[in-house]
């Protein structure tokens, strides 16, 4: 699904150089799930920026989906990320004067559907976070955890290969966070790859391995296990 | 995606509306400007009788001083008018179409047919010849113009302006009723409808946008009544004019002369003729600058007679710098909205925008703000036009007759808005565009 080698990211400012991502390379399989862990500024944000084709990186290879991403036009990588991949951000980044109908339009509207089909996908993606009944409220009418669960069906509702999550639970309590990743669960057993950055240990033990990046690195690689289905299956909604 | 990106703007627009209010005004403040003075400045340098533009000749010859031309700023131009012998000459041969030589004069007005409040009138009168009408495609309401042998006789007809008739008839058909030009009855054989040539391109000499004359008698009356020109009459010759009869033989010019030449052929025909005329004059000590005959279309005629002046032109450049200021404004103001919906911008990105898609957006919004700044700008523009023409309701002035908002100043409104939409929109659209979203979705 995703493999990135030797890839870097320099920074420059007139004064500084920072390497961001220093000979980077990362598998990522079809259907797992991947915690990418590590202090901050080590370099995780610029990781998902690069794997979310929302920054271009120096040198080395990514191919996203079997897809060399390396000089593809900005109208190409659009597409790809519209069509191939969902982001859930910590700070849920809904569009405040947009209900959330309307929010879960946005990828759909860039995919150019009609519109019978972009209501059905955007009923089902928010039945499926528990929010159907909510499709006309404002964001500012959500608490923080169905904020987030909105972000969620926004990320599927286009049916992508590929969830980036950047830390999906950092401005939540810890109920709502526990809801937000049993959701997340629930999305990958049904076969979305997730890449979950976060600094939190406990929510990095439910994915299937974790990645630590420590100065634009990956220090620990663990080979990818397969769980066995019952553990996953959790992903009760409340 | 034209119509999501309506939808995006009008959200967008609704949620700064303060911004959006002054921008708008920013933008139809500039065309406003811009509409009317181009709406004035295209009034005063259209033709108003395009039609003929291949026609009509405005006879001019250089009957002028040797030592000095009869105009200093422009010395390749002869006099903008003739003697009264030589209109005579240039209009009596059978060459042209249609021949008309003219002058303008004044008196009083009165009819003892008129209801008993209806006071004499001073009036001008244009003294022309039988052509006048169908040279210069004037529309009759009631009865037309007279025929030629009434410009020798001369007979007492006379044909009223719509203005006059009203006044006098009330707006009825008048046509064989009389009317009082100063002492002498006239009979009345037409009524025009309205009519307001603007610029008044057949007689220039004392405002070209003056209106047309209250009524219209033969050019035999000039001779029979010694008419004086309530116009220009230019001398340059020490000479005795002791009776009117040595006026008429003077080099003063004050007499208009035009011709209708259908074809090429008749036009080279009717040069010919008027180089002969001049050179035949020569022989007795006449026209002794160098031979300047010359017979004018119209467009070039409003040309040669500044009927648009260079502090028309400098008023309409100053239009487009105060539209380009208000521009700049918005430009400004655009710029400081898209960067502050940056975030919103980043989101889009990431959910699968293009800058491409971006840039539509963004200018779809800048083109609402131009198309509802134009409209007002029209509005508003109408209402200048609307003072303007106040200001000049009275008088006789006929600057008003070209102060009316009309097609071509809605498609210049158009042209304007896109420019601005474009003008405004283009920089603060690709510079959003160009924004690294990343940057913006961890804010």
């Amino acid at each position: 699904m995703l493999a990135m080698r030797h890839i870097s990211k320099v920074f420059r400012t007139e004064l500084i150089e920072t390497h961001a991502l220093r000979d980077f390379s990362l598998d990522v399989a079809s259907g797992e799930f991947v915690a990418v862990t590590g202090p901050s500024g080590s370099g995780k944000t610029t990781f998902l920026n690069v794997a979310g084709l929302l920054e271009t990186f120096d040198t080395g290879r990514y191919e996203l989906d079997g897809v060399d991403v390396n000089g593809l036009s900005d109208d190409t990588r659009s597409r790809l990320r519209n069509e191939k991949i969902g982001f859930i951000f910590q700070s849920f980044n809904l569009i405040p004067d947009l209900d959330i109908f309307d929010n879960v339009d946005v990828p759909l509207r860039y995919r150019r559907m009609k519109a019978a089909e972009r209501k059905e996908r955007i009923t089902s993606a928010l039945d499926i976070v528990g929010l159907g009944s909510r499709a006309h409220h404002m964001p500012s009418q959500l608490s923080g955890g169905q904020q987030q669960r909105v972000a969620i069906a926004r990320a599927i509702a286009g049916d992508p290969k590929f969830l980036l999550a950047d830390e999906p639970t950092g401005n939540l309590d810890s109920l709502m966070a526990r809801q937000v990743m049993d959701l997340l669960e629930q999305i990958n057993e049904m076969g979305t790859t997730i890449v979950l950055v976060t600094h939190d240990p406990e929510l990095a033990r439910r994915a299937h391995r974790n990645v630590q990046v420590i100065d634009g690195q990956v220090s620990d690689y663990k080979p990818y296990e397969p769980r066995e289905p019952q553990v996953m299956a959790s992903a009760a909604m409340a | 995606m034209f119509g999501y990106y309506v939808k995006l703007a009008l959200r967008s627009l609704r949620r700064n509306p303060g911004i959006s209010a002054l921008m708008v005004m920013a933008i139809a403040l500039g065309i406003a400007v811009c509409v009317m003075t181009l709406t004035v400045y295209h009034g005063m340098s259209s033709n108003p009788i395009w039609w003929k533009n291949d026609r009509l000749y405005a006879i001019t010859l250089d009957s002028w001083d040797a030592e000095e031309p009869a105009n200093e700023e422009r010395p390749e131009l002869p006099p903008p008018q003739l003697t009264y012998r030589d209109a005579e000459a240039v209009t009596s041969t059978a060459i042209a179409a249609r021949s008309v030589r003219m002058m303008r004069t004044g008196g009083v007005l009165s009819s003892a047919e008129a209801a008993s409040d209806v006071l004499p009138e001073r009036a001008l009168l244009r003294v022309t010849t039988a052509g006048f009408f169908g040279m210069f495609d004037v529309p009759f309401a009631h009865g037309g113009g007279w025929q030629a042998a009434a410009d020798t006789g001369p007979e007492p007809v006379i044909v009223l302006s719509k203005a006059m008739n009203e006044h006098f008839f009330a707006g009825a058909n008048s046509v064989g009723r009389t009317l009082r030009w100063n002492d002498r009855e006239f009979r009345v054989v037409g009524v025009l409808e309205d009519w307001h040539p603007s610029p008044k391109f057949y007689d220039l000499n004392n405002g070209s946008f003056d209106d047309p004359e209250d009524a219209y008698v033969p050019f035999g009356w000039l001779p029979a009544l010694e008419l004086d020109s309530v116009g220009n009459t230019n001398c340059w010759k020490p000479e005795q004019r002791e009776s009117y009869l040595d006026f008429l033989n003077s080099e003063c010019v004050w007499v208009q002369a035009w011709v209708e030449l259908p074809d090429a052929a008749t036009r080279v025909r009717m040069q010919e003729y008027l180089d002969g005329y001049v050179n035949e004059q020569r022989s007795s000590g006449r026209f002794a600058r160098p031979d300047n005959n010359r017979l004018t279309p119209v467009d070039q005629w409003l040309a040669d007679n500044d009927v648009v002046r260079n502090d028309n032109r400098m008023l309409v450049a100053m239009a487009f710098a105060f539209l380009s200021v208000c521009l700049i404004n918005t430009v400004g103001l655009l710029l400081a909205k898209f960067l502050g919906g940056a975030t919103i911008t980043g989101i889009r990105r990431a959910l699968g925008a293009s800058r491409r898609q971006i840039f539509l957006q963004l200018l779809t919004e800048a083109g609402m703000l131009a198309a509802v700044g134009a409209t007002a700008g029209l509005v508003l523009a109408s209402l200048g036009l609307l003072g303007l023409r106040a200001m000049y309701a009275t008088g006789s002035s006929g600057f008003r007759t070209v102060m009316y908002i009309d097609v071509w100043s809605v498609a210049m409104a158009v042209a304007l808005a896109v420019v601005s939409a474009l003008a405004a929109g283009l920089y603060p659209a690709w510079r959003v565009g160009r924004l690294a979203p990343a940057v913006y979705l961890k804010s």
